[in-house]
């Protein structure tokens, strides 16, 4: 996965080295090994969008694939320019999200770090990320020629109004009537429940986990968190997810306990904003640590643990109407600033570093006003750097170096 | 803090297009020089310095310290610490005139704003992104264009009603105004649409961080008045241009330099 974590799994005698990442690895690769030998195992392989809701796939015992997640192996393995460019040579314009780009060059060429995904029986797209997956996900259907299943998000201005809740929980409905059919069987609720609790599970370890960087010095980067999340996307809702959690969390509370720092020496303690720079943790990791400064936690990987208070374990079916729609770019931005000030305060965060990601539109727009927020509101000394997370042409060194460095010194 | 009254301090700043170095002593700018960088970037750092130090009459052991800055401030082998243009150019522009709150900077391949402190120190800076719109570069391209020398390329616009040039890109500006002379616009309203263009891009960037007067011009560009009027139009203040405009961030950086205490070894 991304390049960082090569490193620092090399370096054996550092204590600073994360055990789990091996355990992580192997998981991933069974995982992959599982959906890639599904049909001989006859089991379905659903593809769903990140934001998407899983667990009742799950509970169907059908394998969930996740063409960002893949987007981001992409992005880490450097292939991105190659494949994105493969996918403006078949005509889809460079604007478009770089995710679906490189998805859909692999998805025709078999190409990418792992030959393609494999083909999906059918497709769940949740728009409460964005409206690309629309789109993208209409394509992948054309394509396999397979049924496709669209649950709609409204927007969240403030509130989530009633009816608003009502029209996603029919979608809800839905969904497991379209499941049932897909899969030939009735859906059974006991399991549902299982899932729902440990998919609840899962995601408090994940936030603990998270939370662990609140202690000073950080035992974790937000650089090990974009590389840990990938079982809470693709795996949640399962027993190996809340296994490996409990594992990794452990680990963190040791390195608290022994006062382990991951950036020697923390001085400042960074936010990060929108998605990872994939092919570019390693350098950007290290720019970082050069300036002793630890992205201490970041938006995006608590995106999915941000929404447990709305979950009910008891009524997860019920609930997920409302959590799912209230992701962190499916809100307004006065709701995105609360969540940005709550988590300055809990990291105690020196600074905002904000990627405005030219591919993801919904995450980068009104950066800048968030910014002014921020500066204002809570007199934090903010960084934009231009990038993309899977197209390296957007990426220019020698001005994002320049940037950061002269944020530091302001600092 | 100065580290003493005659203490030798020198900045080098080595830009893509150009290399400056500025020398100071005890306080007081004592030279400067400019030469283009090329390709190598240490070599043209070199290079700049010694032919500083030549015209000063200076010797290298009695330079105390020396800052780098600019892109390839890394480059700089022989300088005690490297530090960005961002914050070079603030310190710079407060050794010309400490009432500064605000600088513009324009240079050939970038275009950057600060916002300072009351000690110079930088407090919110923005820089272009990625792109030649409102740098030095857009305008030389489009002087070509025109078929105008760059230096008489501003005094022209003072002349002209602007024309209106909507696109904010280099290339698709180029052909705008290539139609622009096709139909038969005055040259001096075209060029003061193009010095519009470009203002508009660079006053937008320091709207972003937020304009606080007085306010300063450097780099190369600031010696463009055609450029001055039209920024002054959009951002309704005077702006005051530095007499070393164009070795602002070498300036900024021999003055950083005399603030460090730690002797050269
Ligand atoms: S546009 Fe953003 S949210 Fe949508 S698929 Fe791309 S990265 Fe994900």
């Amino acid at each position: 996965m991304s390049d960082q974590r090569k490193d620092t799994a090399d370096s054996k005698k550092d204590p600073r080295k994360i055990r789990s990442v091996s355990r992580m690895k192997e998981i991933m690769t069974h995982y992959y090994i599982d959906a890639k030998t599904a049909r001989d195992n006859a089991k379905k392989v659903a593809w769903i969008t990140s934001g998407g809701p899983v667990e009742p796939l799950i509970a169907m015992d059908v394998i969930p694939v996740y063409p960002e997640n893949h987007g981001a192996m992409v992005g880490a393995s450097k292939m991105g320019v190659d494949l994105c460019r493969q996918a403006e040579e078949m005509g889809y314009s460079p604007d478009l999200c770089s995710y679906a780009r490189a998805d859909i060059a692999c998805a025709t060429t078999q190409g990418g770090p792992i030959g393609g995904l494999p083909a999906p029986d059918f497709l769940v797209c949740c728009n409460n990320i964005c409206g690309t997956v629309l789109k993208w996900y209409e394509v992948a259907a054309r394509h396999f020629n397979v049924p496709l299943f669209i649950l709609d998000t409204p927007f969240i201005h403030g509130e989530m109004t009633e009816d608003a809740r009502r029209y996603v929980m029919s979608q809800v409905e839905e969904y497991i009537g379209f499941l049932e059919k897909q899969c030939g069987r009735k859906m059974d609720y006991d399991r549902m429940d299982e899932v729902g609790r440990l998919s609840v599970e899962g995601l408090r370890l994940w936030q603990a986990v998270l939370d662990t960087a609140a202690h000073k010095p950080s035992p974790i980067t937000a650089f090990d968190a974009f590389f840990h999340l990938a079982l809470i996307v693709t795996l949640r809702g399962t027993r190996v997810a809340v296994d490996y959690y409990k594992e990794l969390l452990d680990e963190m509370n040791e390195r608290v306990e022994k006062g382990i720092a991951m950036v020697p020496g923390e001085k400042y303690r960074l936010l990060w904003d929108n998605l990872p720079v994939w092919y570019r943790t390693k350098w950007l990791s290290e720019k970082f640590a050069s300036h002793h400064a630890c992205l201490v936690a970041d938006t995006y990987t608590s995106a999915w643990s941000g929404v447990l208070p709305l979950i009910d374990e008891n009524r997860f079916l019920e609930s997920m109407s409302v959590s799912y729609s209230s992701v962190y770019i499916n809100m307004s931005h006065d709701r995105m600033i609360g969540k940005l000030k709550e988590m300055i305060e809990k990291y105690d965060a020196d600074g905002l570093v904000m990627h405005s990601n030219r591919s993801c539109k919904p995450y980068s727009l009104g950066q800048y006003d968030l910014q002014k927020m921020v500066m204002d509101q809570l007199g934090i000394p903010t960084l934009i750097i231009e990038a993309d997370m899977v197209d390296e042409r957007h990426f220019a060194e020698s001005q994002i170096e320049t940037r950061i460095d002269a944020f530091m010194e302001i600092l | 803090m100065h580290t003493g009254t005659d203490a030798i301090t020198a900045g080098i700043d080595i830009g893509s297009i150009t290399a400056k170095a500025v020398l100071l002593i005890g306080g007081e700018i004592a030279g400067t020089c400019v030469r283009f960088t090329g390709y190598n970037a240490k070599k043209a750092g070199r290079a700049v310095f010694d032919e500083l130090l030549k015209e000063a009459g200076i010797a290298k052991e009695r330079v105390s310290m020396v800052v780098s800055t600019g892109y390839g401030r890394n480059a700089v082998d022989f300088a005690d610490k490297a530090i960005t243009e961002i914050t070079c150019h603030g310190a710079g522009a407060w050794f010309i005139d400490p009432a500064v709150r605000f600088v513009i900077d324009v240079g050939g391949q970038d275009s950057k704003v600060m916002r300072l402190d009351e000690n110079g120190k930088v407090v919110d800076f923005a820089m272009n992104d990625k792109c030649a719109a409102g740098t030095g570069r857009f305008l030389e391209v489009m002087a070509r264009a025109m078929e105008v020398d760059l230096d008489d390329f501003g005094a022209l616009s003072l002349s002209g009603e602007p024309a209106r040039i909507s696109s904010i890109c280099t290339v698709f500006a180029e052909s705008e105004v290539i139609s622009l002379i096709a139909a038969g616009e005055a040259r001096e309203n075209i060029v003061a649409g193009i010095h519009e263009a470009a203002a508009s891009r660079i006053s937008a960037m320091a709207r972003r961080v937020g304009v606080v007067p007085p306010v300063m011009m450097t780099g190369g560009v600031a010696r463009n008045k055609g450029m001055i009027m039209a920024l002054e139009g959009k951002l309704g203040v005077p702006l005051s241009v530095s007499p070393y405009a164009q070795v602002n961030g070498a300036l900024g950086a021999a003055l950083l330099a005399s603030r460090m205490d730690r002797p050269h070894p």
